[in-house]
Parts: structure tokens; C-alpha cells; sequence
């Protein structure tokens, strides 16, 4: 396991049922450690009426796991998981407002902007927008390269991820639903699989 | 009567659901119902504007539900503490929106912290009018989520059923803790098709408790065994789980000696071979020093609060720790575990006793038997036998015992009081010590031995509180004059705000900033609300006046001038390790 006391990027995933107010509620276990969130990204997950946050910080692993079993204690919370950002798969979108004519004089911009990955959102006599789908470094590298050419505006969405390791979510509500305590639910069954974690 | 007619239509209340045929019935009936299907037969309560209709549709069900008005919500809910805590039951508290929810909320940081099995309800306007500013409107939601168990708002009359079966379930299950019912004004008017209600024991996001692993068991079990100087540590756990019994077979079989934190004082009786002392900050001498001695720590249901530990870089470092509780969260948090054993003790601890062999640490408890006496020595004789012309706070505490013989119910407030009627108190049965542990809120004790009195009629109820403590809920003697309730409060007058005064003396320079209070004349008070009292400051007159004050017919104020400038020792001082108590 790595340094328990290095602060690291963590993708806490966390499977919750569609509640008014429990973003709140999530979010209170943070701001109460003066943590800031890095991102966070709330949607229906695979499953109807069960919902899925994806929150990323920057913090031990020691910090993140007594955040994650305090997350898991809300009653509309089903399960919580937490991993470094090798063992998901992410991606973050942006958007990028450009003047259209930069793009028209300047033929060097919209080779950079293809190179890029970027695809043209929506084309107008004044300006352009563009989006790019990737990871953070990704696009820090656009912006930098797009400043001098005057970008207007940009915005970077938070970020989702899944799991490497999972199969998603059916199966774990199955057991949930069970009235009967049921077997264990293994906390991070993913994450270091030989270790001897503490198992809930 | 109009009541009648529905009860019967309703028909037969089973033990788990009362099924009917359709019946419309109001928003408020129907919670009424509810909460005697869930065995309520006391709320404490203040009405007001947003809940009105609840109090009218209460007003026929005076044979079923006992009501207490109080003279603040805040009194209010702390009696529904001391009833949750006394009879284990839930606690029910009425209150209003806007000022009257807000009122409530330090009573529901204090049973979030102390994890007190409570629901409350609170009105709120309109519906239509939520946002805009109505009149008494607040965001009872919002403010109230980081203090809550669970919390939620009810619009519309159809949900409250399920809802309020929800929040008893919640409570009580798994680590109890306060639920929030917000209800608006027209969803209490609101009629609808009442189907009869089932309680809730199922909730798919919410694991109260789980299987117990016996790997884990048995790794602990095998941990005890080879352990020459193990030592337990017990919390309100054991209370909170009903496991007393399971508890003390445990300790006997093991011949482990078990050191209590504040609110798990009495789980076994303080006179019990095994029962070496009081964990923590003002904790015994033996039980803190010896916590970095012992090689086994094994914990149960208590969480290593920071009063108990001290400096978490010295504490028990070099022991194998076994950590029993029914939180995942609690394990692990603030001492890494050897053994988890994640579950309810009632479960866990059989388990554990049949896996341990039978054994006798005669050495190592005579190791705490030692301490003890160098603590009598040094603190104890001249605090509880003082030779001093005034009387000591531990002095009243050991005369209260001797007339009690440990049986009655201590409710305590906060300060150097506290400390000392914890340390002192001689308690034989469970659920025999009230007081406000994590938050402690001073005002506590007052309204809690009101709610703890009703929470368990056959029992003496004594209150003992301070002079500051007193005069922050001093109002609710207006519900013991009211519902003639009988508890006995004990004042113990300093003059001061002494926990303060005291941490001013010893880390201050003596540089007492603004804890010098001035006291009514309680005696005077209390006789303004109709309850008789006594004011003493010589010690001959303590055994009389004690006993005045016990056999009294109902409520009875007895005020003990006691010496100003006294501290409570032995203190673990702030940011300290528990090996450098202080005994002076």
C-alpha cells in the first residue's frame, strides 16, 4: 500500500438513491474537514432511481478512507469506493470559445484545434466553440496553446470515471435489497485484493 | 366521540401494522397513529403557528399520548433525551417552525454526538410558502443535516406513513441517533386514504448492523488468551445495546479488568471486583496510566472520544487493540485496530466469551488496585472526607450514596460537578447515569431529569447541577410545577463557572475572566414555581437535608453551598498523554 500520509488525487465513487438534499449532506463531510472538492459530477447511474457521484480530492489515503466509511454511514447512501487515478478510467470535457476570425486568418489554429482532438460545437460569424473530451494535462495544453490567439471563454466539466475493475452496480443492489443482513458487502473489493484490508 | 369512531374503524392495532380498510384521515391523525403503533405514550412538546393542526387532531388522543408542555423547545428535547436515555425507548419531541426548530438544535447536536435514539417534529408553513420569507419559516433541513441522523421534509399527507416509520426505524437501529420530521402546515390538514400503518425494519442504503465474522472473533479471542496484562475499555455501547448481561459474563470469564468512559458508567455496578475505574480526562489514576502499560485493548462500545485518549501519539501504543462497535465509521478513526470486530456487542460479545478461556489477571488488577490507593491517598480521602470548613462537591456525592445505596438515577450537567459526580457516584443498575458526554451542553440536566423521571417512573431521579448550568434551562421548573413530576435537584453552588475557573488557575496564571457568577436565590425560585427547597453550607446539616429532600412528596430543590475555589483531580491536562495525569 502506498504512504498512508501522502496526498494523493482520489476518485471517490459513491452509489446513493435519488434523494433531495443528500448532496448536501454528502457534500457537509468534506467542507467539515476543510476539504475542497477538486470536482464533482452527479447523474443517474445505470440503474433507475439510483444515483452516481464522482468526487475527486486531493488527500491521504488515510483521510479519504475515514471519508468514504462516513459517506457510506448516510442512510441514502448504498456504497462508497474510493481509487488513485490508475485504477479508473476517466475523462473531463471542456469547451473552448474562439473568435471565428482567428480561426478564419490564422489556418495554424485550426491545425492545433484537429491535432487536438477538438471538434467544432457550434460555428457562428463571431465566434466558435469547440469541445475536447480527455484527461486534465490534455487540456491544460490547448488552453495554454489557444491564450495567445485570444480564447474568450472556456469551461472544464468535473469529471467522471469508471472503475477498471467493477461490473457495475446490479448485482451489489440485489443484495442490498435483501432484508436479511446477507453476506458481507467487502469494502473496496477492487482495490489491493490480496491485502488485508478491514473488510465490511 | 369523533375519535372513537376512527380508532374503531381503523380497527384492531396489531403489534406491527394497523391494517383497515380505506379511512380518510388527516395528515395529523395519521401521524398520531403512527406514533402509538410505534409504542410512544409521551412527547414532549411546545405548540405554535405551523403546528397547530397536529396539536388539534392531539387534543383527542389525551388517554393515549401523554403530553408535556415545556417552557422551551430546548427543554423539550432534552427531556426527550433523558427519556431515551432512562427507558431506552425513543424520544418524541413536538416543536413549531422558524425560532421553535431552530431551538432544537443544539438537543439534537447533543443526541447526534451522544447517539441518542430520538424523532422529532417539527411544523413548518405552508408548502406554497416554503422560500419566500414566510412568517416563522427556516430552512430546518438544511440546518439541521449535520446534526441529524436522517432528516426530511413531508409535503403531502400521503407520505407520512412510511415516512414516520422511516424515521423510528432510523433511530433506534443500528448506532441510534436524532431524525428530523418536517412537516408543512398542509400536508398536517391534508386528508387522505389511510391504509393502516406498517412499521419500517428494512431500508436497502442503510446497514444497521451486520453478520458478524467470525474469522474476527477468533482472532480476537485468540489475542485475549495469550495477553498477560489485558485491559477493556467500555463505552455507552454496551447500554445502548442492551448487552449488560453479555457483558459482565464476558469481563467475569476473562478476569479482565474494565475501565468505563462517562457514558458507559454503570453498565456494570461501580462495586464490581473487575470495575477498576473512570476512563478520560478527570478519569481514575489506574485506568489512564496503566492504558500504556497493557499489551491487549480490548474496546468496547465507546470510540475513543479525544477526552479519553489525550494525545493520540501516546496513547496505548505499544498494546494490540480489539476494537468492538456497531459504526465502521468509529473504528479505525482515531486508534488503528488490531482486530476490528465490527458489530452489535449484544451479538459479538457471546461469541467472544465462548472463544476466551476462563482465567484470572490476579497480578495485573492488583497493579489498578494499587493505583487506587495511591489516588485515595492523594485526591479521593480529602475530597470525599474533607477536613476543610467547607463542604467539597464529593463529599455530597458520597452522602447522596449512602442514602441511595447506588440505585437511584444520577442526571448530571456540565462542569467540575459533572466530573465529580461521575467519579463518585455509586450506581448498581444500567441506564443510572444521564449526562450531556460529547457536546456538553450545560443546561442539560434540568429538562433531561424531567424526561428521564418520565422514562422511568419507579426509579429516583436526582439532578445535580451547577450554578451556571442551572440558570440556562432554570425555566423548565414551570414543567415540573405543571405535570407535578418529581425529581430531586441538587445545586452545588461554587460561585463560579468552575471548570473554567479552574482551567484559569491551573493554565491561566489565575487570570479569572469572566467566571464569576452571580446566582439567584434558588431556594427563592424554586419556591416561586411552587417547589419546595432548602439552602445549606454546614455538613451537619447534609444528611437531614438530603433526606428532606428524598422522601419528599414530588420535587424538591435542595441548594449546597460548597467551597468556591476547589478543582477536580486527578486531569489528564490538554494535549497531554494519559500516562502524565496529574494528580495535583
Amino acid at each position: 500500500m502506498s504512504e498512508d500520509n501522502e496526498k494523493q488525487e482520489f476518485n471517490i465513487t459513491v452509489y446513493t438513491e435519488n434523494q433531495i438534499g443528500l448532496l448536501n449532506r454528502i457534500a457537509i463531510i468534506f467542507t467539515r474537514r476543510k476539504i475542497n472538492i477538486d470536482s464533482l459530477n452527479t447523474s443517474p447511474s445505470e440503474i433507475e432511481h439510483i444515483h452516481r457521484f464522482n468526487i475527486v480530492i486531493t488527500e491521504s489515503e488515510d483521510v479519504v478512507r475515514k471519508l468514504t466509511r462516513q459517506i457510506e454511514k448516510q442512510v441514502e447512501v448504498l456504497k462508497v469506493y474510493y481509487h488513485t487515478n490508475e485504477d479508473v478510467i476517466w475523462q473531463e470535457m471542456a469547451l473552448y470559445k474562439v473568435s471565428t476570425d482567428v480561426i478564419a486568418e490564422k489556418v495554424s489554429v485550426e491545425r492545433l484545434l484537429r491535432e487536438n482532438g477538438a471538434r467544432a460545437v457550434v460555428i457562428r460569424k463571431d465566434y466558435t466553440v469547440f469541445e475536447t473530451t480527455g484527461h486534465r494535462e490534455e487540456t491544460d495544453n490547448l488552453i495554454s496553446i489557444l491564450q495567445p490567439y485570444g480564447l474568450i471563454e472556456f469551461v472544464r466539466s468535473a469529471r467522471v470515471a469508471i472503475i477498471k475493475d467493477s461490473d457495475g452496480f446490479n448485482r451489489k443492489l440485489r443484495e442490498f435489497e435483501r432484508l436479511e443482513p446477507g453476506e458481507d458487502v467487502i469494502e473496496n473489493e477492487y482495490l489491493n485484493q490480496g491485502q488485508k484490508v478491514f473488510t465490511m | 366521540m369523533e375519535t372513537q369512531t376512527i380508532v374503531q374503524e381503523i380497527g384492531e392495532i396489531t403489534q406491527q401494522s394497523v391494517k383497515s380498510q380505506e379511512v380518510e384521515v388527516s395528515g395529523s391523525v395519521a401521524l398520531l397513529e403512527a406514533l402509538i403503533v410505534e409504542g410512544v405514550d409521551t412527547i414532549f412538546g411546545y405548540p405554535g403557528g405551523a403546528i397547530m393542526p397536529i396539536y388539534d387532531a392531539l387534543f383527542d388522543y389525551n388517554d393515549k399520548l401523554n403530553h408535556i408542555l415545556v417552557r422551551h423547545e430546548q427543554g423539550g428535547i432534552h427531556a426527550g433525551q433523558g427519556y431515551a436515555r432512562s427507558s431506552g425507548k425513543v424520544g418524541v419531541v413536538f416543536a413549531t417552525s422558524g425560532p421553535g426548530a431552530t431551538n432544537l438544535v443544539t438537543g439534537l447536536a447533543d443526541a447526534q454526538i451522544d447517539s441518542t435514539p430520538l424523532v422529532c417534529i417539527t411544523g413548518q408553513v405552508f408548502a406554497h410558502l416554503l422560500g419566500t420569507d414566510a412568517f416563522q419559516e427556516t430552512d430546518v433541513i438544511n440546518i439541521t443535516t449535520p446534526v441529524t441522523k436522517w432528516n426530511y421534509q413531508v409535503t403531502d399527507a400521503n407520505e407520512i406513513p412510511e415516512v414516520i416509520a422511516k424515521a423510528f426505524y432510523i433511530a433506534k437501529s443500528g448506532r441510534p441517533g436524532p431524525v428530523l420530521i418536517d412537516i408543512t402546515k398542509n400536508a398536517q390538514i391534508q386528508l387522505f386514504n389511510y391504509k393502516g400503518y406498517t412499521k419500517c425494519n428494512h431500508i436497502r442504503s442503510y446497514r444497521p448492523k451486520p453478520i458478524v465474522r467470525s474469522q474476527y472473533i477468533q482472532e480476537a479471542a485468540a489475542l485475549i488468551n495469550e495477553a498477560k496484562k489485558p485491559f477493556i475499555l467500555f463505552g455507552q455501547g454496551v447500554i445502548l445495546g442492551s448487552a449488560e448481561q453479555e457483558f459482565k459474563a464476558f469481563v467475569e470469564k476473562s478476569g479482565i479488568p474494565a475501565a468505563w468512559t462517562v457514558l458507559g458508567a454503570g453498565a456494570i455496578p461501580t462495586d464490581h471486583p473487575l470495575n477498576v475505574g473512570m476512563l478520560g480526562m478527570h478519569g481514575n489514576y489506574g485506568p489512564n496510566v496503566l492504558t500504556n502499560e497493557c499489551d491487549v485493548l480490548i474496546a468496547i462500545g465507546m470510540r475513543f472520544d479525544d477526552r479519553v485518549t489525550g494525545r493520540l501519539d501516546k496513547y496505548a501504543k505499544q498494546a494490540k487493540v480489539i476494537h468492538l462497535d456497531i459504526d465502521p465509521a468509529e473504528i479505525d478513526k482515531n486508534v488503528k485496530s488490531t482486530v476490528p470486530v465490527w458489530g452489535d456487542c449484544k451479538e459479538t460479545l457471546p461469541l467472544l466469551t465462548a472463544a476466551v478461556e476462563a482465567k484470572q489477571h490476579t497480578e495485573w488488577l492488583a497493579k489498578f488496585n494499587d493505583y487506587t490507593r495511591q489516588e485515595v491517598e492523594q485526591v479521593i480521602e480529602k475530597e470525599l472526607n474533607p477536613t476543610t470548613v467547607e463542604m467539597t462537591m464529593g463529599e455530597v456525592i458520597k452522602q447522596l450514596n449512602e442514602i441511595t445505596k447506588g440505585e437511584a438515577i444520577i442526571v448530571t450537567d456540565v462542569g467540575q460537578h459533572q466530573m465529580v459526580a461521575c467519579r463518585y457516584a455509586k450506581l448498581n443498575k444500567t441506564r443510572s447515569n444521564v449526562t450531556s458526554g460529547g457536546l456538553g451542553t450545560m443546561g442539560f440536566a434540568l429538562p433531561a431529569a424531567i424526561g428521564a423521571k418520565f422514562g422511568a417512573q419507579d426509579r429516583t431521579v436526582v439532578a445535580i447541577i451547577g450554578d451556571g448550568g442551572f440558570q440556562m434551562t432554570c425555566q423548565e421548573l414551570g414543567t415540573i410545577m405543571q405535570s407535578g413530576i418529581d425529581v430531586k435537584i441538587i445545586i452545588l453552588n461554587n460561585r463560579f463557572l468552575g471548570m473554567v475557573r479552574q482551567w484559569q488557575e491551573l493554565f491561566n496564571s489565575r487570570r479569572y475572566s469572566f467566571v464569576d457568577i452571580q446566582s439567584p436565590d434558588f431556594v427563592a425560585l424554586a419556591a416561586a414555581y411552587r417547589i419546595p427547597g432548602r439552602c445549606i453550607d454546614d455538613r451537619k446539616d447534609l444528611p437531614a437535608a438530603l433526606n428532606e429532600m428524598l422522601s419528599n412528596k414530588g420535587s424538591f430543590l435542595l441548594e449546597v453551598m460548597v467551597t468556591k475555589e476547589n478543582n477536580v483531580f486527578p486531569m489528564v491536562p490538554q494535549g497531554c498523554s494519559v500516562s502524565e495525569i496529574r494528580l495535583k
